[in-house]
């Protein structure tokens, strides 16, 4: 790994509406779903193509997750990742975002030197938004979260939009930096899409290899600092949410439907 | 173990958030089961006497000031420094934070640095029986409802912004201190330049939402929308598919990946009810739905359901508005 390259973080994902969720233990079953890659990753996925484009160096796509998520970090090689490396272990499991977050920092390490971390804001099963900002922390490096839009960049620095709530703000990162990405994803004014892989591009990537590390190829890696031991948010219930027992008036005809919206607005006191 | 709640009072453009006044009603019930003070955590280029008391008020007793110069001021690396210099300070038994975009940035950077377990965007804390606290998340798109304790101390969490009320202020509290600290300067390797758009609106706080889903056959036809939702006094909204197509702004989307929206009145016009649409306007108060399919899953989440053309309905309901109206 050189200075210029850039690391994807991608999250193979269950599709939330098939999962199977184990209410006793408060775990997910992964095995109990095919994985894709995490929709918000494939923004930085596309994001990392277009900066190799212009600065070079090569795209890494790192996933910790089972064995069985190999196939979406094929789909990383297809989407244009150089190399793909997947950290499966039963002693990552049960990781919360602080073990996650430890486990990708300390195999980014052993990668050596990069120019940027990419990875999206958040993903679909675990919506925490953590994982991003944590490995930045890990590493000592700046980041910026809920990125709209790359503005600029050069050999030194990145200019980013960034979402801060209270309005869009532009930030300029020193490489080595981490950026978590929105979708929609803007590229100097233009909208990103991630791109749909060609036949050649499948072909190549169900020939190319997909490195697994486990724990003991991380050199220096804390046990207790991985996994569930290593995990300090443990969830001790979880209910199926409730849904709200709405019972619809239902109208066919506009008019009735019309009075009755004007009726409900008065009642609100909105008209 | 740590004592007290610390939270994070907001403050990125010089004006406090007002989400920040929520965090301090839960703060105040958490040490009154679990005993401790409310202490706050505020990043300022200035003191600010009036907001000053405006926390005091809604019910810090510490208030804990990290100076900063006006340029650094939105420097989220540097408010990560603060706070995690407070915690060490303080050593309480929860630390609470916005779940803002600013509060989510910077929040896990803390957590990370201190090893420190974070619960992302919960929607409540309490005290158990065994006093022990808890954390209360949504997961799996709102499917799950996770509760969740945290091993190491204090526990953190991120609240979502409308889900505690703002504390009835009692203007004749006192801070019983206040520490100003300074903050030391250091290169992080960020530089903000500054605000390049404004938010043109806040969904999560309209009282009426009129949303408009894939039903909308062209970008242009939004103006009858809009038109219902400024009659209405509310803001017109859409569904991720209308963003995706690149017709609207994101600040515009309701739902898991846009916004989450709790109006008293919510207008589903064309809208099919996907969960991930689901997920960001269940908790309306009131749903009406308009939709041409009369088995569409949005029929179980309204109240009230008219099957029929969106256009159609959109314009009778304007038209019979302005008639009231005047």
């Amino acid at each position: 790994m050189s200075g210029s390259d850039i690391v994807v973080l991608v999250k193979p994902t269950p599709d939330i509406t098939k999962v199977r969720f184990d209410v006793e233990t408060g775990r997910v079953d992964r095995g109990s779903a095919e994985l894709e890659i995490n929709p918000f990753d494939l923004y930085a996925l596309e994001l990392a193509v277009r900066l190799r484009e212009s600065l070079g160096g090569r795209i890494v796509a790192l996933a910790m997750a089972p064995p069985h998520a190999e196939k979406a970090l094929r789909d990383a090689i297809a989407r244009g990742a150089d190399r793909a490396i997947l950290l499966s272990d039963s002693k990552f499991a049960g990781a919360d975002t602080l073990a996650t977050s430890y486990t990708l920092a300390t195999a980014i390490r052993k990668l050596g030197s990069f120019r940027l971390i990419l990875c999206g804001e958040r993903s679909v099963d675990g919506d925490t938004g953590q994982v991003g900002p944590e490995v930045a922390e890990h590493l000592g490096v700046p980041h910026a979260a809920f990125v709209q839009g790359v503005v600029d960049f050069g050999d030194e620095s990145i200019t980013v939009e960034a979402d801060f709530g209270v309005g869009y703000y532009l930030v300029r990162l020193k490489y080595p930096a981490l950026l978590s990405v929105s979708r929609p994803l803007a590229f100097k004014g233009e909208r990103l899409e991630p791109r749909i892989p060609k036949l050649s591009d499948l072909m190549r990537a169900r020939k190319a290899t997909v490195e697994v590390w486990q724990a003991g190829d991380l050199q220096g890696v804390d046990p207790s600092r991985i996994g569930w031991a290593g995990s300090p948010t443990r969830v001790v219930k979880a209910f199926y949410a409730l849904e709200k027992g709405r019972n619809p008036v239902v109208f066919k005809s506009v008019d009735d439907a019309a009075e009755a919206v004007i009726e409900l607005m008065k009642r609100k006191n909105l008209l | 173990m740590g004592y007290g709640v610390l939270t994070y009072v907001e403050n990125v453009d010089g004006k406090l958030n007002p989400a920040s006044l929520e965090l301090l009603s839960k703060a105040g019930e958490i040490v009154r089961a679990r005993g401790g003070k409310v202490y706050s955590v505020l990043v300022a280029a200035s003191e600010n006497s009036q907001e000053f008391r405006e926390l005091a008020a809604c019910g810090v007793d510490v208030l804990l000031v990290y100076k900063v110069g006006k340029d650094r001021l939105c420097d989220y690396l540097l408010h990560a420094e603060a706070l995690a210099h407070a915690i060490r300070r303080v050593n309480p038994a929860l630390v609470l934070v916005s779940a803002t975009p600013w509060g989510r940035s910077f929040a896990p950077r803390v957590a990370a640095r201190l090893g420190l377990g974070l619960t992302a965007d919960c929607l409540d804390v309490y005290v158990d029986e065994a006093g022990d606290i808890v954390q209360v998340r949504p997961a799996f798109t709102g499917n799950l409802i996770a509760h969740i304790k945290t091993v190491t101390s204090p526990a953190m969490a991120t609240v979502r912004p409308g889900v505690f009320p703002k504390p009835t202020p009692d203007y004749s509290r006192r801070f019983e201190a206040v520490v100003l600290e300074e903050l030391p300067v250091y290169p992080s390797g960020l530089e903000v330049l500054g605000p390049s758009r404004r938010k043109s609106v806040s969904l999560s706080e309209a009282s009426v939402v009129v949303a408009v889903g894939r039903g909308l056959r062209k970008k242009e036809d939004i103006s009858l929308f809009m038109e219902l939702a400024e009659t209405l006094g509310g803001e017109y909204a859409v569904s991720k598919p209308l963003v995706d197509a690149g017709w609207f702004e994101k600040e515009r989307q309701v739902g898991f990946s846009g916004n989450t929206v709790k109006p008293k009145v919510y207008l589903a016009f064309g809208i099919s009810g996907a969960p991930q649409h689901i997920a960001g306007m269940k908790d309306s108060e009131c749903v009406v739905a308009v939709n041409i399919d009369p088995s569409a899953p949005i029929a179980k989440y309204s109240d009230v359901f008219v099957v029929g053309d969106m256009y159609e309905v959109a314009r009778r309901l304007l038209k019979r508005l302005k008639a009231f109206k005047s």
